[in-house]
């Protein structure tokens, strides 16, 4: 991944730094160290939990999420598209009178439409879903920490990644520290 | 092979596939201490103060131990019932719709009763996944991975049954709008094709709904996997002659499905806004999926179909078959594994069948009111439907019909035995529902038939009627549909996380940042 940053850390084995991650015992530990890290404005940094903790967006300072916007712009576009395709089918391309309906007889394109619709919303909303987290993403600096890979069950973990301007190592573990963090340790590119 | 990793071990014994250790405390008053009445006091909706990682090892337990024998049994029997299903399918592509039971009178039959009985099906799974999720109700985690994995099954073995009634398969693609050399088109006046929009984009949108949900999952299952792997050199292989761990091919495959989900709050923030939008938009689409089925017969003149009650009529009997087939299928996998008592409690026993009873007393009032409608309306032939080719038996008066026997069937099983619910006692009964549901899905089967039979038989005009009488081969697709569902179930119940296992953590107390310290 290229980055643009200042300064380049290394660990004392001589490997770049990705950034510097501890451990929470409860929600609550880690909510309240997000709180922290929001407020002394850290920028790069992401807090990983099993579950979607309550809350978390406003204690981390998160902005709203664009996905709902995106959809139900593609959902409408989508459901306008499958009008204007079954409108050009029975007027024009393949025009023919049934049940002496009209031919442009909009009543009976409804449900179409509307399935066209729905179709276009829910690949929308997973398919922006991932695009906004850069997923599929199948490799990541911290899948290397084996402990990392108990977020998955039961652990709480905050990183700070070491493009952050405010990323200092002995600093930031200090505040790891003052906020009930342990198990602080460097993550490797 | 190396001794059991400690986590396997405590996934066993969590999962009910070692011996528990634990006896389940059942109260006389409030069952296994969920039935609590007092509205103060909030049921626990995860019993025995499991642990995160508790929840954990329970669900990832079913994927990594191995399963119990009558896991292989089962599996074996619904294979060779869903292979007997195949060799009908193929024998009618080969022959032709003739192998059917059905007549120039009778034109539909088994088929679109199958059809509409297993699309229905699936309806509970996205009621339980979008519906209850709308609506709050913390309750539906723990039934709703199951429940959408069953509605996908239904909706294919419902899939099959258009997709092969139509005489001249080679024509199937027709009923898609695809640029041809001929410069034709669908109907898109035709209620039969919105049917292909509404199941296709049905089956479409549960999928992914299904799928993304597991996301989270899939990405645990992946991160023991190689946890385990990490944990000791050795572990047990693919095959004994093959070195690849059963650990590294779970890594694999879990890991590309998990399409690298690391769990951030920052990737969760969009998760559950994509989730929410996806159960705000399948909650109409289940709702507009029934409706357009029934729309199939709405929209014909045929005495029995042409009717305005029909759309919600079908909806509220869907999400009455699909529950029962919920529950038909959670009570025995609960018994099978014991530890899922945990997580689907007497209270979720308790709620669903509340929702057997409202659904079913719907589909009754359906009913009564298609007869009210016959004499209010003073449609001679809606009368001839409802009064003598449904109700009264041939035995009683000439101008009865011979299919009555269905229709009391169908009221027995679909209004009268939901009835039992009005009591305590059977509400929260596993056993008893288990009976009731049994009925209900009998039943439902029957209301299609009822709906599609015997309104066909008895046409305008004496010349059109006829009996219908079903070939081997129509008994023999239809069970072996039922087959395919219970295959590709099993099979669920083994390679994928049967619980969400994300969601029940985050309805669990010690899930809470604020309550604890």
């Amino acid at each position: 991944m290229a980055r643009k940053q200042s300064k380049i850390f290394k660990t004392p084995t001589g490997e770049t730094v990705y950034g510097m991650m501890a451990e929470f015992a409860t929600p609550a530990d880690v909510y309240h160290a997000a709180e922290k890290f929001r407020d002394a404005g850290f920028k790069n940094w992401d807090l990983y939990a099993p579950f979607p903790i309550h809350g978390i967006d406003e204690a981390m300072g998160l902005k709203t999420s664009r996905v709902p916007l995106l959809t139900g712009l593609i959902g409408l576009g989508g459901a306008g598209v499958g009008f204007a395709f079954q409108y050009w089918v029975s007027v024009y391309g393949y025009a023919t009178v049934v049940q002496g309906k009209p031919l442009g007889a909009w009543q009976a394109f409804v449900p179409v439409t509307f399935e066209i619709g729905v179709l276009f919303t829910a690949f929308t909303a997973l398919i922006s879903m991932l695009a906004f987290n850069t997923l599929p993403m199948w490799y990541h600096p911290l899948f290397k920490k084996s402990r990392f890979l108990r977020v998955s069950d039961d652990r709480f973990v905050i990183c700070v990644e070491s493009r952050d301007p405010n990323f200092d190592p002995a600093k930031t573990r200090q505040m790891f520290e003052s906020a009930k963090g342990y198990n602080i340790d460097l993550v490797e590119e | 092979m190396s001794a059991i990793h400690p986590d396997e071990i405590n996934a066993g014994r969590l999962s009910g596939a070692l011996p528990l250790d634990r006896p389940q405390p059942i109260d006389e008053r409030t069952g296994d201490g969920t039935l609590i009445d007092d509205p103060a006091v909030r049921a626990p909706l995860v019993l025995n103060n499991r642990s995160f990682h508790d929840i954990t090892n329970t669900v990832c337990g079913y994927v990594e131990q191995k399963p119990g024998g009558w896991w292989y049994i089962l599996l074996f029997l619904a294979a060779n019932i869903a292979g007997l299903g195949t060799l009908m399918i193929v024998y009618l592509l080969v022959t032709g719709v003739g192998v059917w039971g059905l007549n120039n009178r009778v034109d539909w039959a088994w088929d679109i009763t199958n059809f509409v009985f297993w699309i229905g099906i699936g309806h509970a799974g996205t009621l339980i996944s979008a519906i209850l999720c709308l609506l709050k109700q913390k309750w539906r985690t723990s039934i709703n991975r199951a429940a959408e994995a069953m509605t996908i099954f239904a909706v294919i073995c419902a899939g099959t049954f258009p997709g092969i009634h139509v005489g001249r398969m080679w024509f199937i693609w027709m009923v898609f709008p695809i640029p041809n050399s001929n410069a034709i088109w669908p109907n898109f006046k035709s209620p039969l094709l919105w049917d292909v929009f509404a199941v296709s984009t049905y089956f479409t949108v549960s999928a992914l709904f299904w799928f993304m949900g597991m996301i989270p999952d899939l990405a645990t299952l992946r991160d023991r996997a190689v946890l385990r792997m990490q944990a000791s050199k050795d572990g047990p292989t693919v095959l004994p002659f093959l070195s690849l761990r059963v650990d590294q091919l779970r890594a694999w495959i879990y890991g590309f499905l998990a399409l690298g989900w690391r769990f951030s709050s920052r990737h969760w923030l969009h998760y559950e806004k994509a989730y929410l939008l996806l159960a705000g938009v399948s909650t109409p689409l289940v709702l507009s999926v029934h409706s357009i089925v029934s729309f199939d017969f709405a929209t014909s003149v045929l005495p029995g179909w042409h009717t305005t009650i029909f759309p919600p009529y079908f909806v509220a009997g869907a999400i009455f078959g699909g529950f029962a087939m919920v529950l038909l299928l959670m009570i025995p996998a609960r018994e099978l594994y014991p530890n899922m008592k945990d997580f689907i409690t007497l209270r979720h026993m308790e709620n669903m069948a509340k929702i057997l009873l409202v659904t079913g007393s719907m589909v009754g009032f359906a009913y009564a009111m298609e007869f009210f409608i016959a004499w209010y309306s003073a449609n001679q032939y809606e009368a001839d439907v409802f009064i003598w080719n449904r109700v009264t038996p041939d035995w009683l008066h000439p101008r009865g019909a011979p299919y009555w026997w269905a229709y009391w069937a169908m009221i027995f099983c679909n209004v009268v035995t939901p009835q039992l619910f009005w009591f305590r006692k059977f509400r929260t009964s596993p056993l008893w529902i288990f009976v009731v549901c049994a009925f209900v899905t009998v039943g439902m089967w029957f209301e299609r038939f009822v709906i599609i039979v015997t309104s066909l038989h008895r046409a305008f005009l004496p010349a059109q009627w006829g009996m219908f009488f079903p070939s081997i081969v129509d008994i023999m697709t239809f069970v072996g549909t039922c087959g395919i569902f219970m295959f590709l179930f099993l099979l669920f119940l083994k390679f994928l996380p049967a619980f969400a296992m994300s969601e029940i953590k985050n309805v669990t107390p010690q899930a809470s940042p604020h309550d604890h310290h």
